[in-house]
């Protein structure tokens, strides 16, 4: 009888997959449980059974803390929760209570010892300005600017404090509006009122994040409103427990966390691939036919087209489309191209495997088309049992649970935090034109008698650069994000690289590539550090974009001779193999460089710069940012 | 067949106690489990409001000594506003 029970107990099932060491299948039940229940417990269940797996299966480590003026001690096990279903293993330190001031002031605090990778801090209106919350109808106009002012001066003084102690992104809440402003209707009136006062501190602290590197403003107050500011709070919690949010609010508190958490540990999608019908429509194309299949701003097709309109607004925000879908390749093909209701045209997707094979291998080969990692792919289809195929073939793969209501579906894909980006480059923005002058590219290469042919009709430009304020972001986001074309796979945020361009002896450099199909951006990084006679190169990577198109050659030519300019008389690097960067295993060798050392972390390489320097291909015209050429 | 509102309970504090549910008795209480303490007397009455849909007053979370009380409050409280 008990084991009889046992079986369909979730719970049960994970502790005996743990104690039988069975870590994989333990962590994938683990992620299950996840899935289907949410509350406080199952967390807390969660987040001990991932501490007894912890180094049996593969996490990225990650540390945050959080100071804060109120007790939320009962989120932060359902934000580790959530983390683990992102491939995190989050420690978490939790501030004193309402010691957020000293902590940030004193570099010896607890905070600074932890040494985190990020930071939030958590502050309630009601501690920061109680003579706004509390008091504002006894407050002149000039007393309410004067604790405006105070507030955003603190403010100041903490980021200012905060950033020449620590290098760790700092993630700041708004203040939340009070539920019933303190003069009633009259709020509304008047410049001067509570809601003006409050928004503006907001105001600033989105200033200050646009003026300043690493720090990133969290919409408290656009959070509690998105719920209903009267059902956030919890009064009886605040005046027993000092906990102000209600029990069933813990959770999107969390999750909104994360969401901050996925980009900046570079956890993230880069493309949205979706199956076709009832899904992205209504209906099943095949049997219901152009004018059968619901897709329209009435219901029940409005919902697909909002849909459309959320993928519309990720691939805006640099997220790739591609679609997988088992149909008839000429009758999708008919509504992608005709369909009056379609947002969404052929030309959006960057990829496309419409036909009757198994969606894990769609994904597969749309990954190696798009070249980008499995882990890089989400995946978004209506049908349970397509999800639970992808989910089981292809476990690094981010699949999204539709729920059964289709209103609900744009709503879903709003907010998986796979999509979320702290910053836009231009890159971003035209990421899916690229792609498409890619498609266009791959065919003319097939044209060519040689390689070489190729290369010179290709005329590509590459523009080498020293890192610049406008550049900064970029560089920061392809160490982070670059897996494949990468010697070191060293993960830098822009406060380290604006901290190693500082340095004496330290270069770093940018690549921007334009060939006759368009420009391709900033693709390419490296950093090198001078020591002795060596310049030793201790970042190297380019974007698959413009992977073997002697690119690559010309940037490590421009290396060797810069270094040479500078008396050095050796350049020398490591090759740290990942999973993932096989494609640039052979570079070193490649180009005429010596093996001097290999160890379990990888192999060490020089080359004489005294003998043949490298040089550049002779396609590629190098033009330097001072208007110079070479 | 559903479990009981005593076994729901005693589900919850399993979890969150990080102790078998079978080792969890009416008699339970912050004397006779370590990890229960002031902390997780909090989460415990989270996690039961989230689970059941309802809020505790400061009064109820002071009459909840042990897995027992609990679950009677509970009971009671489901009785008065049946979903």
């Amino acid at each position: 009888m008990a084991s009889e029970l046992k079986k369909f107990d979730l719970r049960a099932e994970i502790d005996e997959l743990i104690s039988a060491g069975a870590a994989n299948q333990a962590a994938r039940r683990i992620l299950e449980l996840g899935r289907k229940e949410s509350g406080p417990a199952s967390a807390a269940f969660i987040v001990e059974r991932v501490e007894r797996l912890h180094g049996k299966i593969p996490l990225l480590e990650y540390r945050l803390a959080i100071l804060r003026s109120f007790t939320l001690e009962p989120a932060v096990p359902m934000l580790r929760a959530a983390a683990f279903s992102c491939g995190l293993h989050l420690q978490v330190h939790i501030g004193d209570f309402n010691a957020y001031a000293q902590e940030i002031l004193d570099p010896e605090s607890s905070l600074y010892k932890f040494a985190p990778n990020a930071v939030i801090l958590a502050v309630r209106t009601a501690d920061l300005a109680p003579d706004l919350w509390q008091n504002f109808t006894a407050l002149t106009p000039d007393a309410v600017s004067e604790a405006t002012e105070r507030v955003c001066n603190s403010f100041r003084q903490w980021l200012q404090a905060f950033r020449e102690r620590s290098q760790a992104a700092l993630i700041v809440h708004t203040l939340e509006q009070p539920p019933r402003p303190a003069s009633g209707l009259l709020d509304s009136q008047s410049p001067a009122s509570q809601t003006e006062a409050i928004q503006n501190i907001n105001r600033e602290l989105r200033q200050m994040a646009g003026e300043r590197r690493g720090l990133y403003v969290f919409d408290y107050d656009a959070l509690v409103a998105r719920y209903g500011r009267l059902r956030w709070q919890d009064d009886r919690k605040w005046l027993t427990a000092r906990m102000p949010i209600a029990a069933d609010h813990l959770i999107h508190l969390s999750r909104e966390w994360l969401r901050f958490l996925v980009p900046l540990t570079g956890k993230i999608a880069k493309a949205l691939v979706v199956d076709l019908d009832n899904t992205i429509w209504g209906g099943v194309i095949g049997e219901d036919g152009m004018t059968g299949i619901k897709l329209s701003p009435e219901y029940p097709g409005a919902a697909y087209l909002e849909l459309q309109r959320a993928m519309l607004d990720l691939s805006r925000r640099g997220i790739l489309l591609a679609i997988c879908s088992k149909n008839n390749l000429d009758d999708a093909m008919e509504a992608l191209e005709k369909h009056p209701g379609m947002l969404l045209r052929p030309q959006h997707f960057s990829a496309m495997r419409i036909n009757w094979n198994e969606k894990s291998q769609g994904l597969c080969e749309i990954a190696a088309e798009l070249n980008i990692g499995i882990d890089s792919l989400a995946f978004l289809d209506d049908n349970p049992v397509e999800r639970e195929q992808v989910r089981s073939a292809l476990p690094d793969v981010t699949v999204i649970d539709l729920p059964e209501d289709p209103l609900q579906y744009a709503a879903t894909l709003r907010e998986c935090p796979v999509f979320e980006r702290l910053t836009l480059s231009a890159e971003d923005q035209q990421r899916n034109a690229l792609y498409g002058k890619q498609r266009e590219r791959a065919q003319a290469e097939q044209s060519f008698q040689s390689k070489e042919d190729f290369y010179r009709f290709l005329e590509q430009e590459a523009e080498i650069a020293p890192v610049s304020p406008s550049t900064l972001a970029r560089i920061a986001q392809l160490t982070q994000k670059t897996n494949q074309f990468n010697l070191t796979t060293r993960r830098y945020t822009e406060q380290q690289v604006s901290a190693m361009a500082g340095r004496s002896g330290w270069q770093v450099l940018s690549i921007r590539v334009r060939d006759r199909f368009g420009d391709h951006g900033l693709v390419g990084v490296a950093i090198t550090r001078d020591e002795d006679e060596a310049c030793e190169i201790d970042t190297f990577l380019l974007s698959c974009r413009v992977i073997g198109r002697t690119v690559e050659t010309a940037l490590l030519s421009n290396l060797a001779h810069s270094a040479v300019g500078r008396g050095r008389t050796i350049l020398c690097g490591w090759f740290l193999p990942t999973k993932k960067n096989a494609p640039s295993r052979e570079f070193y060798s490649r180009h005429g460089f010596e093996l001097k050392m290999q160890n379990s972390e990888g192999s060490f390489w020089t080359l004489d710069l005294k003998g043949q320097p490298i040089a550049c291909p002779e396609w590629i015209k190098i033009t330097v940012p001072n208007g110079g050429e070479n | 067949m559903k479990p009981t509102v005593f076994e729901q309970i005693r589900r919850i504090a399993s979890d969150l106690l990080a102790i078998p549910a079978e080792r969890i008795t009416a008699e339970s209480s912050p004397q006779s489990i370590e990890a229960w303490d002031s902390h997780q007397h909090l989460n415990l009455v989270l996690a039961i409001e989230d689970k059941f849909n309802l809020q505790l007053s400061p009064e109820e979370i002071e009459q909840m000594k042990n897995i027992g009380q609990i679950a009677k409050i509970v009971e009671g409280k489901l009785k008065a506003t049946p979903s």
